[in-house]
């Protein structure tokens, strides 16, 4: 009994700041403008099938960019000496301590036809190279930004992996190539879905760096999204069903992978 | 000793730290001080809801105008501001909050007034009116001025890079589709200003309500969409000063600023028209101090204020006595006061119904997209994840099952 009233306060915000907009989220998506039961907006959402899969395309790259980038990294850091390692932690987290918007504000001007990255391969007479307002573009911000989120799970999994059973694996005469698949991957694993988790929704969803660094020519769902809210026709209808649409999906996604998961479980027993 | 001195040393900073503040001026000269006094004592407040960075606020000694008022009258100013039309409207349409002032652009007004958002307005207690220039009074949006007092007017034209193409060149909006500029032409990132540059160049009305020409329109916008190298807002300052992008059109207020900082700039009023807009000061339908927010929109009309607000936001302003005071230097700039002839070939925008707005935000955000897409794409994902999820539950109930065995 004790311990439930020490849940009762997250339950309440759970209850004021999720349970209920989430119900406002159906219940927009679902009525038109004077309130009344409609599928119109649902089915319209078919309309823009092209934008939601560039989104969960790019995003899904940039998962995997930033899984590639963050495991080799965060074994490393797990394997130094401690002042090293807290050093080495500190400094992933720095560029989070500065805003996000002013982080990819930065990126643009690196980028651009005359930012600062042109203007060095000038000296050699090279480029310039088109890199801003490309979809190249787009992903290397959403893999800046969401990094961190990637490493800080993987490394503290790896944190707890005791260097004596990687020896132990050598021992027994495994290659390295066995030592990651049989040992170190599933070891991590709980690392690895957090940290895909982590990114990969957050990324599908980004609405501010496509426009920033991609130009704005090619929208995603988040701009979409926002357009409805802030833009001329004010259609906040549709855009609770786009994000109920985009929801969905997501947790469809995450589903699957966490049966994945479980897949994994079952087998090391 | 030295700690004393310490002491004094930081209690000195700490006083002119909060007394630098204090060199802004704030007393303003008014015709009628009695009708200002009204409210006095009675702990009124009003909320008043702007754009960013459009009054004067005190800095750099300016007139701080919300500190000036509120000495004036004892009235409090809560000062909140927007960074759109549509931001602002979708604040006061979920409710929840309550302005007695707000200051939106002339189609805004329009939809506002169609929609009972706005009250009329008791001109008695707005004597300053009289200052308002005619030419931006009973405009299209609020056909008899009942409910809106200008505040600043401007209008929408091309800034170019002198360095890059002449001024001869720039005559036309068609430039803006001239293929010598690959990827070096910017675009407006709201519908509105974007559709409203093609509907001009094939020779429409801003405000049509025939959906074939908004259709031709889009289609205007699709064949410039590989020229266009970003569509942008307030990006655009950063681009055409660093001599990222030749051509944008933009507003001419911001487009001063953008040319003070960098020279090589120019701009052009395209011979086709234009659309001059109008920013005016409104009293929503939701205020509760009707009465104290008219005589903050007298305040603002007064010809100090209207000097001080013109002189540090650089829009243009309708108010005939704070024109002939103004600098003369600002007064003869042709972008901010262009002549009588520019203007007479101008268009205002006013409310589109709600089918028109839908229609041109669908088509608007296929411009910004990739077309075409299969609509079953969705639904079909949808039942291939269901179902590959079914798989591997099968998958796993299968092999457990020959566990056991």
């Amino acid at each position: 009994m004790n311990q439930k009233i020490f849940s009762a306060p997250y339950l309440l915000w759970m209850l004021l700041f999720t349970i209920i907009p989430l119900g406002l989220v159906v219940f927009f998506a679902f009525t038109d403008s004077n309130g009344a039961f409609t599928l119109e907006n649902i089915s319209k959402v078919g309309d823009y099938a092209s934008t939601l899969f560039k989104s969960v395309w790019l995003a899904a790259v940039s998962t995997v960019i930033c899984l590639l980038i963050s495991y080799p990294f965060a074994y490393i850091i797990s394997r130094k000496k401690d002042h090293q390692k807290r050093i080495m932690v500190m400094l992933v987290m720095l560029p989070m301590w500065m805003n996000f918007l002013l982080r990819t504000y930065a990126w643009m001007t690196l980028l651009e036809k005359n930012g600062l990255i042109n203007k060095f391969f000038g000296l050699f007479g090279l480029g310039p190279f088109e890199m801003i307002n490309t979809q190249g573009a787009v992903v290397l911000g959403m893999v800046y930004n969401y990094i961190p989120f990637m490493i800080l799970p993987l490394y503290s999994v790896m944190l707890k992996i005791d260097p004596r059973v990687v020896e132990a694996a050598q021992d027994l005469g495994a290659t390295p190539s066995q030592v990651l698949m049989k040992v170190l991957l599933p070891l991590s694993w709980p690392g690895i879905s957090t940290g895909i988790t982590m990114v990969f929704v957050p990324a599908v969803s980004t609405f501010i760096i496509s426009r920033m660094l991609g130009g704005g020519a090619n929208l995603l769902i988040g701009d979409l999204i926002d357009l409805q809210f802030v833009g001329n026709s004010y259609n906040p209808n549709l855009g609770a069903a786009i994000s109920l649409v985009l929801m969905v999906i997501m947790l469809l996604c995450m589903s699957i992978f966490n049966q994945f998961e479980e897949n994994e479980e079952a087998a090391l027993l | 000793m030295k700690k004393l001195l310490a002491l004094i040393l930081v209690a000195l900073t700490v006083i002119s730290a909060f007394a630098v503040p204090a060199f802004a001026y704030t007393e303003v000269e008014v015709e009628d001080l009695e009708y200002y006094q009204r409210f006095k004592g009675q702990n009124i407040s009003i909320n008043v809801f702007n754009w960013g960075e459009y009054i004067s606020d005190g800095a750099d000694d300016t007139l701080d105008v919300n500190e000036a008022f509120e000495e004036l009258t004892g009235i409090k100013v809560n000062y909140s501001t927007f960074a759109s039309n549509e931001e602002m409207y979708a604040k006061l349409r979920s409710g929840g909050v309550s302005y007695d002032i707000i200051i939106p652009s002339d189609y805004m007004i329009s939809r506002m007034i169609n929609e009972g958002m706005l009250q009329k307005l008791d001109f008695d207690n707005i004597p300053n009116f009289k200052y308002i220039d005619e030419k931006y009074q009973k405009r299209e949006y609020d056909p008899q001025n009942e409910y809106s007092v200008p505040y600043t007017w401007g209008m929408v034209g091309i800034v170019y890079d002198s360095t890059k193409l002449d001024a001869e060149e720039v005559t036309s909006w068609s430039i803006l589709w001239d293929e010598r500029f690959l990827g070096d032409i910017l675009m407006f990132d709201n519908s509105r200003d974007a559709f409203a540059i093609a509907l001009k160049l094939l020779g429409y009305s801003f405000n049509t309500e025939n959906p074939e020409e908004i259709e031709e329109a889009a289609e205007k916008l699709k064949e410039q969409k590989p020229m266009v190298q970003s569509y942008v807002m307030d990006q655009i300052f950063d681009k055409m000063q660093g001599g990222e992008a030749v051509l944008a059109p933009y507003y001419a207020g911001d487009a001063l600023i953008m040319i003070e900082e960098n020279p090589d700039l120019a701009w052009a009023v395209p011979v086709e028209g234009t659309n001059l807009f109008i920013d005016a000061m409104c009293i929503p339908t939701s205020a509760k101090q009707k009465e104290a927010a008219e005589m903050y929109i007298n305040f603002m009309c007064e010809t100090e204020v209207a000097v001080a607000t013109a002189e540090y936001i650089g829009y243009s302003t309708p108010h005939t006595q704070a024109f002939l005071e103004l600098d003369e230097e600002i007064t003869s700039n042709p972008i901010a006061y262009p002549s009588d002839e520019v203007i007479q070939n101008t268009e205002v925008f006013f409310s589109l119904p709600d089918n028109i707005n839908r229609l041109m935000d669908d088509l608007w955000t296929e411009v910004r997209t990739e077309t075409g897409g299969n609509p079953w794409i969705i639904p079909i994902l949808l039942v291939a994840a269901v179902a590959a999820s079914l798989a591997i539950n099968i998958y796993r109930k299968v092999k457990k099952s020959k566990q056991v065995y």
